[in-house]
């Protein structure tokens, strides 16, 4: 039994399983009729822009078949851009174009695609083959995120997230998706991208697991994680803890991005959070929920963040960093 | 936000699936397994008579349920008769009648009971005493005396019963006794007796069953009442009690047969002992259409081998909840694995596993293909649908001309969800690789395997088929798992490192 634990084991640390955050969070505090705001991407965006969440810009969206072949009209001029489904779920469906080099658009791989692939995607978009359910859809395109140069370091190809937990509009635990090779450039752990547990009150990093094993650098760049602190924490954390205003949603998952020009950004919202962030930070969601909840409604973003980053201040884990590389690992917080 | 009104709920169905449950084993004697057997008498009863060339009609009494036995089923054979059950206050009763009927005319009447020790007869009432009893010289002083001197020896009418009847047997049988005996009938005459002395009792018939008897007649029995109890005598011995054996066939004190329009009317009776399984000895018996009883059995066969599935999917669904909700298995599509299963009752096990994977792989394979069209999703998955049904079309007549008959069953897959389940496989594999095609499809698989060997469970069927309360049992349970906070079983594997330190 050496790679099992126990129940009890596991309740003292304060995990949560599936069936309890189903049951006792997300069927208690998401109200089903709110779905739609966070399921639509577009949906979402819109609703961000009306209360002042910046987000990445909007190119265009194509909702019918009719409009698939006007694609690259859309795109000209930009030099990169992300044509997602508004309902995709779990980052399928999403096909991110770095730069257009006459007629090719090249993707962060390096892969070349033609006008035609990139027709066939928003077609498969709107047929709902990336959508729950498998319902029609519409493809949304957007300005390609220019992300802090100071965290390239920690990241192979694609754009690394954080995701922050919201419950009743307090940040309750926060995690950096790293994308790796084995990820295919993609920021979902269970496909092999590195979490990075960061602290609520100084956004520093705690640990990072990979395939839910413990990990001290990047794979691929091999820079280690210790160093990495997330500029515009606070700003970050406000950011995210006004999207429960904004959606009513009470057990809410925020994806975040860092925009070199723009700061923090909203990428995304999941009503149903995963539970992997409790591995990232070697720590259960219960405690801090349950905290949470023993508090009065009715604080506004700024009492909540105050009350998070006072709470939930955590050491972090990870090895010192060595002097000679701290140089080239020094991050500007702001 | 109280959790009562759920649980309370929850005790509802329990309960009302319980008492549905054991109430259904208990009055109609369904056992709990399917390879139990019960004793079933098939009787025959030949009723004859001589018709007076005109119309003709024969009455009989019925026997029904009682004490040790319940009527299952019954059968009449008389060419040219009309007939009709009646329903009478004292008991039921055949009535044939016919235009013309000349010379011996026989008819048959069988039925089929099943030896029940906890069946109960239903409620007798004690016939009405007549006003007065007249008899004649000298019969009045002979049985004054008798009554006198079983009076004398006896406490109350069980006793007197048994007194009054030792008067008319044996040593004790004096000149008054065969005095009257001469002139009488043994068991009106002890009716008679009886209720001069203010007792309610009446004659019933009977017949003593015993294996592979022929030719056999009715008996008389005295059935005496006290109150609201009543017991059995033999009017011959004096004897109290009811033999096991004995099948009253009529208990209204009536007579057995009453012919119109014939003379020489008799009745026989044959009989023999069968061992049947327990099932189908429940299956044939006479439902009787209450809702308590509200039965499957109650719908023709060709629906009742459908609704012998259909009563299974809830089996299937609870191994899926199980699976998902406490074990934390992965399947492609929640409740595609207990179709499969059901398809694998069709094919058996192996054939159907051989089956499925082959029209899977080759599915994956001419999906691929598709892929590279860039048609639209609808178009896609009909593609696959029209791909689904050419698999399994080859496989088929391939199969068939190699002898192997089991590949026929392979078209007891449900084929559009086999194309969706392809579909969906092959855009995980595009999308998270072949890892999680393995994961999902293999989650799907042992799910079905486990759903199959549940659903194909022999004590399973009998019970979900023969037991309508434990579906209320099975929605109890699931309830009950959809409330489950605690951890799925491969959780404490994938958590396990966050215990580690």
């Amino acid at each position: 039994m050496v790679n099992w634990t126990t129940p009890g084991k596991l309740s003292g640390k304060g995990i949560i399983g599936m069936n309890r955050r189903n049951i006792r969070y997300i069927g208690r505090y998401n109200n089903r009729r709110l779905y739609p705001l966070v399921d639509d991407k577009l949906k979402t965006k819109l609703l961000a822009r009306e209360h002042g969440i910046t987000t990445p810009a909007l190119i265009g969206t194509i909702e019918t078949q009719f409009d698939v072949k006007h694609i690259s009209r859309i795109v000209q001029g930009h030099a990169g851009f992300a044509i997602k489904p508004a309902k995709g779920s779990g980052g399928k469906g999403i096909l991110v174009i770095e730069h257009v080099n006459n007629e090719a658009y090249i993707k962060p791989s390096g892969t070349r695609l033609g006008r035609e692939a990139l027709e066939r995607h928003v077609s498969n978009i709107l047929s709902g083959l990336y959508s729950l359910g498998g319902s029609p859809d519409v493809a949304v395109v957007e300005a390609l995120i220019n992300f802090d140069e100071s965290l390239s370091e920690y990241t192979y190809e694609g754009v690394p997230d954080i995701r922050v937990i919201i419950f009743q509009g307090y940040p309750v635990m926060a995690m950096m998706r790293l994308s790796t090779a084995a990820s295919d450039g993609k920021a979902n752990l269970h496909q092999g991208a590195v979490g990075v547990g960061l602290d609520i009150a100084t956004g520093t990093a705690l640990r990072g697991v990979q395939f839910d094993r413990t990990r001290n650098d990047h794979p691929d760049t091999g820079h280690e994680l210790a160093s990495l602190r997330i500029p515009g924490w606070d700003t970050l954390l406000r950011l995210a803890a006004r999207c429960y205003e904004m959606t009513g949603l009470g057990y809410l998952g925020t994806d975040m991005v860092l925009d070199r020009h723009h700061g923090p950004m909203l990428l995304e919202l999941n009503a149903r959070p995963g539970l992997a962030i409790q591995m990232a930070n070697g720590e259960g969601l219960r405690p801090r929920l349950d905290l949470i909840e023993q508090q009065s409604a009715g604080a506004d973003v700024e009492t909540r963040v105050a009350f998070s980053q006072h709470h939930f201040a955590r050491q972090g884990e990870l090895p010192p960093v060595q002097s000679d590389i701290s140089h080239q690992a020094s991050v500007s917080a702001g | 936000m109280s959790r009562l009104p759920f649980y309370f709920l929850i005790g509802i169905l329990l309960v009302a699936g319980i008492a549905m449950t054991i109430h259904r084993h208990v009055q109609f004697d369904v056992p709990w397994t399917p390879d139990e057997t019960r004793q079933v008498w098939e009787v025959e009863a030949q009723v004859s008579f001589d018709a007076d060339d005109g119309p003709a009609v024969v009455n009989m009494a019925l026997p029904s349920n009682q004490q040790g036995y319940r009527v299952l089923t019954e059968n009449t054979a008389s060419s040219g008769y009309g007939l009709s059950f009646l329903e009478e206050n004292n008991g039921r009763r055949a009535e044939w009648s016919v235009r013309e009927a000349s010379d011996t005319q026989r008819l048959y009447y069988s039925v089929q009971l099943l030896e029940a020790p906890d069946s109960r007869s239903s409620e007798a009432t004690a016939p009405e005493l007549p006003e007065n009893i007249v008899w004649e010289r000298p019969f009045d002083t002979a049985a004054e005396e008798i009554i006198d001197r079983a009076y004398q020896r006896s406490a109350d009418p069980y006793t007197f019963t048994r007194e009054l009847i030792r008067e008319f047997t044996g040593d004790r049988q004096g000149e008054n006794a065969r005095l009257l005996l001469n002139e009488f009938d043994r068991g009106p005459l002890l009716v008679r007796l009886l209720n001069e002395a203010g007792v309610h009792a009446r004659t019933v018939s009977g017949l003593l069953l015993e294996d592979g008897r022929r030719r056999q007649k009715l008996t008389t029995w005295l059935q005496v009442f006290d109150d609201d109890q009543w017991a059995l005598f033999n009017p011959r011995t004096g004897e109290q009690g009811w033999p096991k054996n004995l099948l009253l066939w009529e208990t209204s004190g009536e007579a057995v047969l009453e012919v119109e329009g014939g003379t020489n009317s008799d009745i026989n009776f044959s009989m023999i002992r069968q061992n049947q399984p327990a099932a189908a000895a429940v299956r044939n018996q006479l439902s009787t259409d209450t809702l308590l009883n509200f039965s499957i059995h109650s719908l023709p066969l060709e629906e009742q081998a459908l609704f012998q599935t259909i009563l299974l999917i809830p089996i299937g669904a609870l191994v899926v909840v199980f699976l998902r909700v406490l074990v934390g298995i992965k399947t492609s599509g929640t409740f595609m694995p207990v179709l499969i299963a059901l398809a694998f009752i069709q094919t058996s096990l192996l054939t159907g596993l051989i089956g499925f994977l082959l029209v899977v792989a080759v599915g994956l394979v001419i999906r691929n293909y598709l892929s590279y069209l860039n048609l639209l999703l609808v178009a896609r998955v009909s593609a696959v649908i029209i791909t689904v049904i050419a698999i399994i079309s080859v496989f088929s007549v391939l199969s068939y001309r190699f002898g192997l008959n089991a590949g026929l069953t392979i078209t007891f897959f449900p084929m559009i969800i086999l194309a969706w389940t392809i579909e969906r496989m092959s855009i995980l594999w595009e999308e998270e690789g072949p890892k999680e095609v393995l994961i999902q499809g293999g989650g799907s698989l042992v799910t079905a395997i486990l759903a199959y060997l549940a659903m194909n469970n022999p004590w399973v069927r009998h019970i979900t088929f023969n037991f309508l309360g434990v579906q209320l049992i099975l929605m109890a349970l699931i309830l009950l798992l959809g409330n489950y906070t605690g951890y799925r079983l491969l959780e404490l594997r994938r958590f396990k490192p966050v215990t580690e330190d």
